[in-house]
């Protein structure tokens, strides 16, 4: 039998599993396309910030929107979407084992990923696509851009099924067993993950390449708009669960100590697959076209998708706290020196932690229905994402790199690059820390986002921004730093670091842990609950959008100088 | 504790979460202040 | 499934905040009207002349009664059609007593738009097949830089003109 993962009756389950060294191939793989992105998609990043500052133009008569959709496409969809399905790989591998077939089948997935990446890349380098990488109709790109985005999430539906599979095959071999929590959380995110690119692959096949081909004359706009804001906000979502995933399950034994709660962690895994979906329509708050009580109902469902972070964030200090108070650390915040301040595993994740506090104030502020007049569209936007993926989640899977590297390559962690990586994470923070907050306050007086520079005729407000596009220049200069410490660190633990065994951290539970309710694995409820949830926010608005639709939108390509 | 006839002793005695109540406690104020300062600018607005 | 008792504290005040911003912001939205623009009024994205507030001699600013305007606006790639004034010139500025109730209606002939007076609750997505309106009193005096803050293509942030609301 093929299978890696048919543990023997007397064999602990919760043993981890060995990665042999061709799905070490296949998992570098997707982390070689995920740096050489962090590189590309950084490089672009300062290029923006220094057009906006106003003292800097763009040579060989680039645009400033190609390497917008550059920045966009190749961080928020590449970088994080790679990172994210080979960390889940080898998560699942640790826990539950791949097959031979599986890792063939994996390959596929990583190919039609690549070549998808390949083909839009080469499509908005050529100045055919400078659409954004939410390309709203009826701005229209070149067809390759749309084909190569639906490979992409092609590929990552053959990945998803292959998780599901070995899950499956898993618990066949362990009846009557829980699931590993790892693997529990990756199954998780990659239904959510399915169901929600469902809607912008629709939006893509149907909509998108027949229109951009010719073969149909107009297209829908609200409903393509609305198709990929059912997308657009899970997407943050599967973001950000691979780091809750590192959070809880991965940080704990970092510092020395055990899970919090296996069965709250799943719980709030749960909780994301239900609420992360029905709440796209807090994207679109300020358009004329969807009813506003549904608007207002799915700030509500939006709303509800801050438990489980508020739940994640007890689970969190927690942690620190019991960890702490066991090594006899006492007192009320006694535990917070003994953290592993000098292990760059735990220092970066935690000033990511650390980012998402004022990061999901903002997310509060952002979804809270006619306040978003206040933010939409403005600069703040653009600042609450560099905390919320640029700084929370990037600075996550750093952390998880400094030792998911070293495992997969057979290099050890040095200290050099230890501290080379403390040194990494605080000028990131510093850069985020100016240039967020630059953004953020810019946001408030009204200076807009995904705009080049503009002295915007001369006007008193126009000109109060261009301290805040200053600091941003600034800021953003900073994280670029950071971007080539990152790279450097990585080439040194892919082909230089010495040879040696880097631990896969991955907490265990207390001894005497309360046992996690067997309902929590009733796969069939929680995907019934999420549908059910789906249709009653979408529904009724959705077929209002249609019955009452405009006419259709012809294609416009001059606007993106396409002509 | 009571559960399939069991003891489970390790509830009976909570571990003490001191510091966690309170730093959850200031992460709770940051975001009712950040929201109400925003709101009060939507307002004014 | 266990809750420490904490937690059951912690979450009981979390949830209750967001119980409490819901009922504020339901209150505003359903009670006061301050939803944000959503009237779901339909147009033909490629003749919106046809419309009457739309037509070229209604475009810009209108005053309808005694502190009431109404403001028409046609945009398109990358510009806000204001009118002509007197002198058959392209209107770019607007000037708006303060205190005074003002109407925004606004279409686009092309691509999305955005139409933000920027530092002002006026934000509005104008989409095609769409006019985007809110009714906003003005009540803080100075000059507003009046922009497009969704991307439009690449004249996108040269989009703008100004609005002067007076003492």
């Amino acid at each position: 039998m093929a299978l890696r993962n048919v543990v023997l009756p007397n064999e602990d389950p919760r043993q981890l599993l060995a990665i042999p060294k061709q799905e070490a191939k296949l998992y570098m793989s997707f982390m070689y396309v995920a740096f050489i992105s962090l590189f590309i998609g950084g490089l672009m990043g300062l290029l923006q910030v220094l057009v906006r500052s106003g003292s800097f133009t763009l040579p060989f008569g680039i645009g400033y929107y190609q390497i917008l959709t550059v920045h966009g496409v190749i961080l928020a969809l590449v970088l994080t979407t790679f990172f994210i399905i080979g960390f889940q790989f080898t998560l699942m591998s640790k826990t539950v084992g791949m097959s031979v077939k599986q890792r063939k089948v994996s390959w596929l997935a990583f190919w039609i990923m690549t070549i998808g990446t390949l083909v839009t890349a080469v499509t908005i380098l050529l100045g055919k696509a400078s659409v954004l990488y939410t390309f709203y109709a009826p701005l229209k790109a070149h067809p390759a851009f749309y084909i190569g985005l639906a490979l992409v999430i092609v590929g990552t539906w053959v990945a998803a099924f292959v998780n599901w599979r070995q899950l499956y095959l898993w618990k066949k071999g362990h009846p009557g067993e829980k699931s590993p929590l790892l693997a529990f959380m990756v199954t998780i995110n990659m239904i959510m993950w399915f169901i929600a690119s469902l809607g912008v692959a629709a939006a893509v096949l149907v909509q998108f390449i027949p229109w951009s081909l010719g073969y149909a004359e107009t297209i829908n706009v609200l409903v393509s708009r609305t198709l990929f804001w059912y997308f657009g906000h899970p997407l943050v979502y599967f973001w950000l669960l691979p780091a809750y995933m590192a959070w809880y399950a991965i940080i704990p034994k970092i510092i020395g100590g055990k899970l919090f709660s296996d069965s709250l962690a799943r719980l709030s895994f749960v909780l994301f697959l239900f609420f992360s979906i029905p709440v796209g329509f807090h994207h679109q708050l300020t358009e004329p076209g969807i009813d506003p009580t549904w608007k207002f109902i799915q700030v509500v469902l939006t709303f509800m998708v801050i438990i489980p972070s508020l739940m994640t964030a007890f689970s969190l200090f927690a942690t620190f706290e019991i960890t702490g108070r066991r090594k006899g650390y006492g007192g009320l915040f006694g535990w917070f020196k003994h953290l592993p301040w000098k292990d760059v595993r735990f220092f970066a994740p935690f000033v990511g932690m650390l980012a998402f506090i004022p990061g999901g104030a903002g997310g509060i502020i952002n979804a809270s229905h006619q306040v978003n007049t206040l933010v939409h569209n403005t600069i703040w936007v653009t600042g609450h994402f560099h905390l919320t993926v640029a700084t929370t989640v990037i600075l996550t899977f750093f952390g998880i790199t400094y030792w998911l590297i070293p495992h997969l390559t057979g290099r050890k962690l040095t200290k050099s690059v230890n501290r080379l990586g403390i040194f990494q994470t605080i000028v990131w923070g510093v850069g985020m820390l100016i240039m967020s907050g630059a953004m953020h306050i810019q946001g408030l007086l009204g200076g807009p986002r995904r705009s080049a520079y503009s002295d915007y005729g001369g006007t008193e407000q126009a000109v109060s921004w261009g301290a805040y596009q200053m600091a941003q220049a600034i800021g953003g200069t900073i994280l670029f730093v950071g971007i080539i410490l990152m790279v450097y660190i990585f080439i040194k633990l892919t082909f230089f670091s010495p040879k040696g065994v880097e631990e896969f951290p991955v907490a265990e539970e207390e001894e005497n842990a309360e046992p996690t309710p067997k309902w929590m694995e009733n796969w069939k409820l929680w995907i019934a609950i999420t549908i059910a949830l789906i249709l009653f926010a979408y529904t009724i608005p959705f077929v209002d959008i249609i019955q009452n639709s405009p006419p259709g939108s012809v294609p416009f390509d001059w606007p993106i100088g396409n002509s | 504790m009571k559960q399939n006839g069991k003891t489970y002793t390790n509830h009976e005695k909570e571990p003490n979460l001191k510091g966690t109540l309170l730093s959850v406690g200031a992460l709770g104020l940051f975001i009712v202040i950040s929201w109400t300062v925003v709101f009060a600018i939507f307002l004014s607005r | 499934m266990h809750f420490h008792k904490f937690e059951k504290i912690w979450l009981t005040f979390g949830i209750g905040a967001l119980v409490l911003f819901l009922v504020i912001l339901g209150y505003g939205a359903f009670y006061l009207g301050t939803h944000p623009q959503s009237h779901g009024v339909t147009i033909d994205p490629q003749n919106v002349e046809a419309h009457e507030a739309f037509k070229p001699e209604n475009l810009g600013l209108t005053k309808v009664d005694e502190d009431r305007y109404i403001v028409n606006v046609v945009a398109s790639a990358f510009h806000y059609d204001f009118g002509v004034d007197a002198d058959g010139n392209a209107i770019n500025h607007i000037e708006i007593p303060k205190g005074a109730t003002v109407l925004f209606q606004v279409v686009t002939k092309d691509v999305i738009h955005g139409f933000n007076i920027a530092g002002t609750n006026v934000n509005m997505m104008v989409e095609p097949g769409y006019i985007s309106s809110m009714e906003v009193e003005m009540n803080q005096a100075g000059e507003f830089t009046l922009l497009c803050n969704e991307y439009c293509g690449i004249g996108h942030h040269m989009m703008y003109t100004t609005v002067e609301v007076y003492q």
